[in-house]
């Protein structure tokens, strides 16, 4: 039964790994732009959650309400400006305009904030429980709330690329997007929309990892970012339910190295991805076939 | 002649160091079929993607509907009423037929042509429109492609090598649709190797020689000698871009020099 419990938890915690790796995978399948600086817009994202409770005083839950449409906004405006000129180079250059922005951002929050850590304490007690099945299974609201979350973003973002009028430009325009400048399509605007949405849901899972642990400066680099591109690998690139899966095995093996020993839970984790890598490189579940 | 629509002069364009094009000039008259031959590597597609805002000229300047445009963007052109079918098709190959249409007509001009349409002069497309455009066979993606440059409502449509890669009797297909888009008042810029279905076609035509015209003028009043001399860049037959025969009126176009030749 024990085992059965690692599962879920790591099932559950997947979920938010998957919101971490959905921003990331989606940069690179519309922009081909690794987003070094991801897991630091999860941590600005979770700082910025801690500023707006303060002045505003709205409840943990809701914070995001402003914290995601500010992360999109500035999402939007990196990208018009700093990613795309490094685009306008080449696609190396934006390795190293993101890695640019990573180490900026890092220093900028130790400079300004401090090393300190801090968490999204959630003070409502529905969320803070746990339900038990049996002895050994205890399940924690907040998990479950952040793994339906992340399943609400991943279909949401799945209909809105393929039902609405936006999501079908920026599917033309990670296609082709000269053939989409030749339909009238200013493709820059499509891009910063793209990465609009990337920020908001980083930053939505920034709040999220601030609920459920705790986060510093430190840790969008040192956690998050590796813990999204193995999510991401794992799935497969481009693939939004590929996100969700190579999230779920990244937590289950976690769950189980932890199990074996405390000191193999990311291990176990890193052992999957490179196995994945050998194996099967273009991820468990492959982006549709390029024609 | 009337005011022409699209005018480009002196245009040069340089890939690195190579001169892809140098000093081309042409006027299109609102209306016409105008076809630019020439070999392979001749510099027709660059004149083609440089009018359409893809590569940018070194010289000279293009002016569409009495505007400079030499330094607008691509999507603009786009929008304002020049519409490309790039060479080899480009559909968005993750999108379904219809999709590549919507994707045509999001920044369409008010005009003629609908999706709808679209579907009345390809009747198979109806019934295949939910299908990726990788699904499709050549001639039926340079269709989709045609038909997504279409609901944009374009003033000035621009044909890039619509017969590479297909069967000719595909081709000949595809150009017979011509005449049905022309009727809603479009003007037609193509880029052809195929230089028989372009004389046919054509009401006027220019042939590039390494980036330079070789021969300029309406299909009716060139000789197959002409066309084979400043194709090839033969000696004898080759007239320089200076004087080319022009005549009044007339409908030229309806006599086709013998077919031949194509490396």
């Amino acid at each position: 039964m024990v085992w059965v419990n690692d599962i879920i938890q790591g099932i559950l915690v997947g979920g938010l790994y998957a919101l971490f790796a959905c921003g990331l995978s989606l940069m690179f399948g519309v922009m081909k732009v690794v987003n070094l600086a991801h897991g630091d817009l999860a941590v600005i994202g979770g700082y910025v959650a801690v500023g707006v409770i303060t002045v505003t005083h709205i409840p943990v839950l809701w914070s995001f309400v402003i914290v995601v449409p500010l992360m999109a906004v500035l999402g939007y405006v990196l990208q018009r400006t700093v990613i795309q000129a490094a685009l306008d180079r080449s696609v190396l250059t934006t390795l190293l305009v993101t890695f640019g922005l990573s180490v900026v951002i890092e220093n900028g929050l130790l400079q300004f904030v401090n090393a300190n850590s801090h968490s999204l304490g959630v003070d409502n007690a529905i969320i803070t429980g746990a339900f038990s099945i049996g002895s050994q299974i205890s399940i924690a609201y907040l998990l479950l709330l952040i793994f339906a979350v992340a399943v609400v973003v991943l279909l949401g973002l799945q209909y809105y690329l393929s039902r609405s009028r936006y999501g079908r430009l920026i599917r033309a325009v990670a296609d082709d997007k000269e053939a989409a400048q030749l339909s009238g399509i200013d493709y820059r605007h499509v891009f910063g929309i793209a990465a609009a949405i990337a920020f908001g849901t980083v930053a939505l899972a920034g709040i999220a990892y601030g609920m459920y642990s705790q986060f510093a400066p430190t840790t969008g680099t040192d956690t998050i970012l590796l813990f999204a591109f193995a999510a991401v690998v794992i799935g497969g690139l481009g693939s939004l339910w590929g996100t969700l899966l190579g999230g779920v095995i990244l937590g289950v093996a976690q769950a189980i190295g932890a199990q074996i020993s405390g000191s193999d839970e990311f291990l176990a984790g890193y052992i999957v991805f490179l196995a994945v890598l050998v194996l099967r490189p273009q991820g468990l579940i492959a982006r549709r076939a390029q024609s | 002649m009337s005011e022409p629509i699209l005018e480009v002069r002196d245009l040069t364009v340089h890939h690195g160091q190579l001169r892809a094009l140098d000093r081309i000039s042409l006027r299109v008259s609102p209306g016409e079929v105008y076809a630019i031959i020439g070999a392979n590597g001749a510099g027709k597609s660059t004149l083609l993607r440089t009018i359409a805002g893809l590569h940018h000229p070194t010289e000279g300047s293009i002016r569409y509907d009495g505007k400079d445009v030499t330094r607008v963007r691509p999507e603009r052109r786009a929008t304002s009423g020049i519409a490309m079918v790039p060479e080899g098709r480009r559909l968005f190959p993750s999108l379904s037929v219809e999709e590549n249409l919507q994707v045509g007509a999001t920044y369409a001009r008010p005009g003629p042509w609908t999706i709808e349409r679209v579907y009345e002069m390809f009747p198979w497309m109806r019934d295949r429109r939910n299908q990726a455009g990788a699904q499709l066979s050549g001639g039926e993606q340079q269709s989709v492609a045609i038909g997504r440059a279409l609901v944009a409502n374009p003033r000035v449509l621009l044909l890039d090598e619509l017969s590479l890669g297909l069967a000719p009797v595909v081709v000949q297909r595809i150009y017979g649709m011509l005449p049905q888009i022309l009727a809603t008042g479009l003007t037609v810029l193509l880029v052809e190797q195929d230089v028989s279905q372009a004389l046919r076609v054509a009401s006027h035509l220019q042939c590039l020689l390494e980036g330079r015209t070789t021969l300029e003028g309406k299909p009716a009043d060139v000789t197959p000698e002409q066309v084979e001399a400043a194709y090839f860049g033969l000696p004898g037959g080759e007239r320089g871009g200076g004087q080319p025969p022009r005549t009044q009126g007339g409908s030229g176009g309806d006599r086709s020099p013998r077919d031949e030749r194509e490396a």
